[in-house]
């Protein structure tokens, strides 16, 4: 039915407004963060200028990014596998028959609509030395009272801590999801063959949830450049930068040294590293439309 | 049937034990709100009740306008998200033309690239726009979605052809077949676009607090962090009664609304 | 068509123009200013009244006073918001980013604003060490609003507890450890608590002060990082903590230590005298402010935020800016703005005000900021502030966390400084 060539313009015409939007704010603002990044920061004295790739050597000869991405590959590590392994298990729990499985549910989901900046604040009681929650406990409980946040080795896992529970529920449902579309024949007939719970799970289960799992992969990943939001509570990266994370890095590059220019080349340097992210989950995107 | 977590009672504890340690910053934040502040750090059962936080909190912050703010924000985005994407993605979904794949593709980067990456730039775009400080400022970088776009057209091809061939039949031209045919049913997923949409951003806090400067512009989450900062020494009680505040009304409808926000999700993830 | 669109547009200008004029004829002029805040209190409140009043006695001006945070946000902000369609005619900003507001071209010093000698010897009414921060090239850039010092609260019941005279805080280096000591041992609570997060460089002022040396030089290009008296200090701090166990070792938070002190988890704190007010109200024990403990002499470097006035401005906003921030320094505003906070009285005529010198009668610790003045020094302040504080801040936290020894920390740190600012000597 759309035989004629007006429906070329047609669809030209729909897709407008949506073009122009993402071209104004993610297109057009990535080419400029790349053209950027070749430039000086300009000011009064010293006016912007052309510098080649001197922000990008300066990149290599800067130890508080090179720990920002250190930890942002741990974060990300230690973010993304408790997270799955625990929203598998909430999933297997909620799915079940437990008696209280809809307050259960609501508990596990949650952190997600909670704003990270807001609850960070409600953490940072209990990560407070000699006042805070987690102190009082050990101290009752005989152990010594531990600076979570004000020692390099701690803070960065408790930073990571808050993203687990922000994470796990919301990761959750899609494995819930997944776990409804399973159908019930098979746990039938694995029920009548007598095999084990965990047989079950190993054999049955976790093979059908491998999709998801990619999909929840790519997601946490993502997340776990652009979670920073309780760092501007917490510890804006301190102690010595143990909890820097790059993006905080970027807004305090740009924001608070006012150096948009060498901003920008971190930046750049993120997009690098999503871009590889990105196809990646383009070419899983791909499959499933494959499908169907 | 067969169900794993139901047979034991070991089992059944830490499940209860996990969702314990899950609401428990909730918990707390209920705990401080509702005592005096000498009790926000000493857990006294018997300790009393008042109110005097919340009214403390509302008087010492312009939470009103925040409130109106983030209803702003957060309801302007949702309508032009809605618009844009049932387009785009009707396009996509309908239309077989030059350049189709290559533009969903360009598009689809938006999944990865997403505006809190580029917060530096974005501002620079802003403030030649003039739209530092403005509600507009605060939504335009999300307005195209990606993922609305790609949740819709894949709604949208699900949809029979021939139930736009009789509308057309009809004498419906596009904008009518849209609003009848294809928007009625792709219902759920704008529900659960909707839910998402609206949990994301009244949570947001990056890019509203690089491109907000005054209170008549401030959503509910910069207004907190500034109201909350620590350098301004930490008074748990104040802060939980002000977060508590800021969340009611999204926590209200998730626990009045459980399932529909949950299966909302749930049909988004897996989409 | 086009002549009827000719004089639509006229008519919508004429329209505009008049309504431009009744809006300046009733509003005046606008002035938007943005202000931090980084103690505890309802600050917002007390500013919103003083502008208040201010609005009262001047009402042909309107000034928004809009809260931005922290000092850093209150920096970013205004600068933003010169960007933007609502730019900022004035602020408050922290006394240290003089020369990053110099850099970017966006404030003017305030003797290019003064003509007549009276408005000249206001200039001149401050005290001078709250001076120092404001000005450079001999010129004037920032005039003292919230200002500080750090001071000693400590917990009187709890010296008692521990065989201490109440009234006698330690005086030097030793007496702080060895006080320090006799609490821990007697108590279940630390001696001493110095907060390194949030503004660790500007706690380590007071101690390089007390070794006799300061930060950085006049100009704001060069820095004393490694000065041997500097990693002295350092290592003071360091020993605190893990050599006489007086202090909890690692970083302290800045924004809980005021509620470790007041539930009595530490006898002693240092923290700005900005606190004053909200100690004073929540303090269920006896308490007392001291000067802070001297090693070669007695030292705190001057903290808080300035008036600043934007280069992007008209004149007669200029002009209704200078009486805003007359009015806000004013000798009877500043008294009130000390007693209702803790900062201290801008001017020495301030404390000769009735109001001020009934208040620090009937509540003596609210002096003490005034008379360690003479003890003070600049805030630690250099072209970009911003990466040369960073620098400092790293070094002392990871001192502090046991990560770095010293000299090594502060070394690293004054190398890294040389190289920021070589361009601008």
């Amino acid at each position: 039915m759309f035989k004629n060539n007006l429906h070329h313009i047609y669809a030209w015409l729909l897709l407008s407004p949506a073009l122009i939007l993402m071209g104004t704010f993610t297109h057009i603002p990535s080419i400029l963060t790349l053209i950027s990044s070749f430039f000086s920061t300009g000011t009064k004295k010293f006016p912007s200028k052309f510098v080649g790739i001197e922000n990008y050597e300066m990149i290599f000869d800067d130890p508080i990014f090179l720990e920002a991405v250190i930890n942002n590959i741990w974060y990300a590590i230690a973010t993304i596998v408790p997270s799955i392994i625990l929203a598998i298990l909430m999933a297997l729990i909620v799915d079940s028959k437990l008696s209280g499985r809809v307050l259960v549910r609501m508990a596990y989901f949650t952190p997600t609509i909670l704003p990270m900046i807001a609850v960070s604040n409600i953490w940072l009681f209990f990560y407070t030395p000699e006042i805070g929650l987690m102190d009082q406990i050990a101290t009752n409980l005989g152990f010594n009272s531990q600076n979570w946040l004000g020692d390099k080795d701690t803070v960065l896992n408790c930073i990571i801590l808050i993203t687990i529970w922000k994470e796990a529920g919301f990761f959750m449902i899609f494995y819930l999801a997944a776990l409804q579309n399973i159908p019930p024949e098979l746990k039938e007939a694995a029920f009548l063959e007598g095999s084990s719970k965990f047989y079950f799970f190993r054999r049955i289960t976790f093979p059908l949830l491998m999709p998801i799992t990619l999909f929840v992969l790519i997601n946490a990943t993502l997340n776990s450049f652009k979670l920073v939001d309780h760092l501007f509570i917490l510890t804006k990266g301190g102690p010595d930068n143990a909890s820097n994370l790059i993006l905080y890095y970027i807004y305090e590059t740009a924001f608070s040294f006012l150096d948009s220019s060498y901003a920008a080349t971190l930046t750049i340097f993120l997009l690098f590293a999503l871009a590889i992210i990105s196809i990646v989950q383009f070419m899983f995107f791909d499959k499933r439309t494959h499908y169907r | 049937m067969k169900n794993y977590f139901n047979s034991t009672s070991i089992e059944y504890f830490a499940a209860w034990i996990l969702a314990l340690v899950w609401v428990s910053p909730l918990l707390y934040a209920f705990w401080a709100a509702f005592h005096p502040q000498e009790y926000a750090i000493n857990f006294e059962i018997l300790a009393p009740l008042t109110l005097s936080n919340f009214a403390e909190a509302w008087e010492q912050a312009p939470f009103a306008r925040y409130f109106l703010n983030t209803f702003l924000i957060v309801s302007s985005i949702l309508i032009v998200q809605f618009i844009v994407c049932t387009l785009a993605a009707y396009a996509f979904a309908r239309y077989d033309f030059f350049g189709s794949k290559i533009l969903f593709a360009i598009i689809l980067i938006q999944l990865m690239i997403v505006p809190e990456i580029l917060i530096v730039e974005n501002y620079k775009i802003m403030s030649k726009l003039n739209l530092v400080d403005t509600i507009l400022g605060v939504g335009l970088p999300y307005m195209a979605s990606a993922f609305g776009i790609f949740l819709l057209r894949q709604t949208f091809k699900s949809i029979p052809k021939e139930l736009e061939e009789a509308a057309r039949i009809e004498g419906c031209k596009l904008f009518g077949i849209l609003l009848r045919v294809y928007v009625p049913l792709a219902k759920p997923t704008y529900l659960a676009y909707g839910l998402v949409s609206v949990s994301y951003h009244w949570n947001n806090f990056l890019w509203p607090l690089v491109i907000t400067n005054s209170v008549n512009t401030r959503p509910l989450t910069v207004g907190l962090a500034i109201f909350g900062a620590p350098e301004s020494g930490v008074n748990w009680s104040l802060i939980s009664a002000a977060t508590l505040l800021s969340v009611s009304p999204l926590l209200l409808g998730f626990i009045l609304f459980q399932k529909q926000f949950i299966q909302s999700f749930m049909f988004a993830g897996i989409k | 068509m086009f002549c009827y669109i000719k004089r639509l547009k006229k008519i919508i200008v004429s329209t505009l123009g008049v309504l431009l004029f009744f809006t300046t004829q009733l509003f005046g002029i606008e002035l938007n200013m943005y202000y931090p805040v980084a103690v505890g209190g309802s600050l917002t409140k007390i500013v919103d009244g003083m502008v208040d009043e201010f609005e009262k006695k001047n009402p042909d001006v309107k000034v928004n006073a809009i809260y931005a945070g922290n000092y850093n946000d209150a920096r970013i902000k205004a600068l933003a918001a010169l960007k933007s369609g609502k730019p900022a005619q004035l602020s408050v900003m922290f006394s240290i980013d003089i020369y990053e507001l110099i850099e970017q071209d966006a404030i003017v010093p305030f003797d290019d604003l003064v003509s007549t000698y009276e408005d000249k010897a206001w200039l001149y009414s401050f005290y001078p060490t709250l001076m120092q921060n404001g000005v450079t090239d001999g010129k004037v850039w920032g005039i003292p609003f919230q200002r500080s010092t750090i001071v000693m609260y400590y917990n009187k019941d709890m010296f008692r507890k521990a065989g201490l005279n109440p009234n006698k805080p330690p005086k030097d280096w030793d007496e702080l450890v060895s006080y320090g000591k006799k609490i821990v041992d007697s108590t279940s609570s630390w001696g001493v608590m110095i907060p390194s997060t949030g503004y660790p460089y500007w706690m380590f002022g007071a101690l390089t002060m007390q070794n006799d040396q300061v930060l950085m030089n006049g100009d704001g290009n060069k820095t004393y990082f490694d000065h041997p008296s500097v990693v002295g200090a350092l290592q003071y701090w360091h020993d605190l903590g893990n050599k006489h166990k007086v202090m909890p070792s690692g970083t302290i938070e800045w924004g809980t230590l005021r509620k470790n002190f007041l539930e009595g988890k530490t006898a002693m704190m240092w923290h700005s005298t900005g606190n004053l007010t909200t100690v004073k109200k929540n303090a269920k024990f006896d308490f007392g402010v001291a000067m802070l403990p001297a090693s070669k002499r007695r030292g705190t470097p001057t903290g808080g935020g300035n008036f600043y006035i934007f280069k992007n401005t008209s004149a007669a906003e200029k002009k209704a800016s200078l009486r805003l921030i007359k009015f806000m320094t004013s000798p009877e505003q500043a008294a009130h703005w000390s007693k209702s906070t803790g900062y201290m009285g801008v001017s020495p005529a301030s404390y000769q005000t009735s109001s001020l010198t009934n208040y620090v009668k009937t509540f003596p610790p609210a002096l003490v900021a005034r008379d360690q003045l003479k003890f003070a020094t600049a805030e630690l302040s250099t072209f970009q502030t911003g990466r040369v504080r960073k620098l400092l801040d790293d070094a002392i936290q990871s001192v502090l966390t046991g990560n770095n020894s010293p000299s090594s920390a502060l070394k690293k740190a004054q190398m890294s400084a040389d190289k920021l600012l070589k361009r601008y000597r």
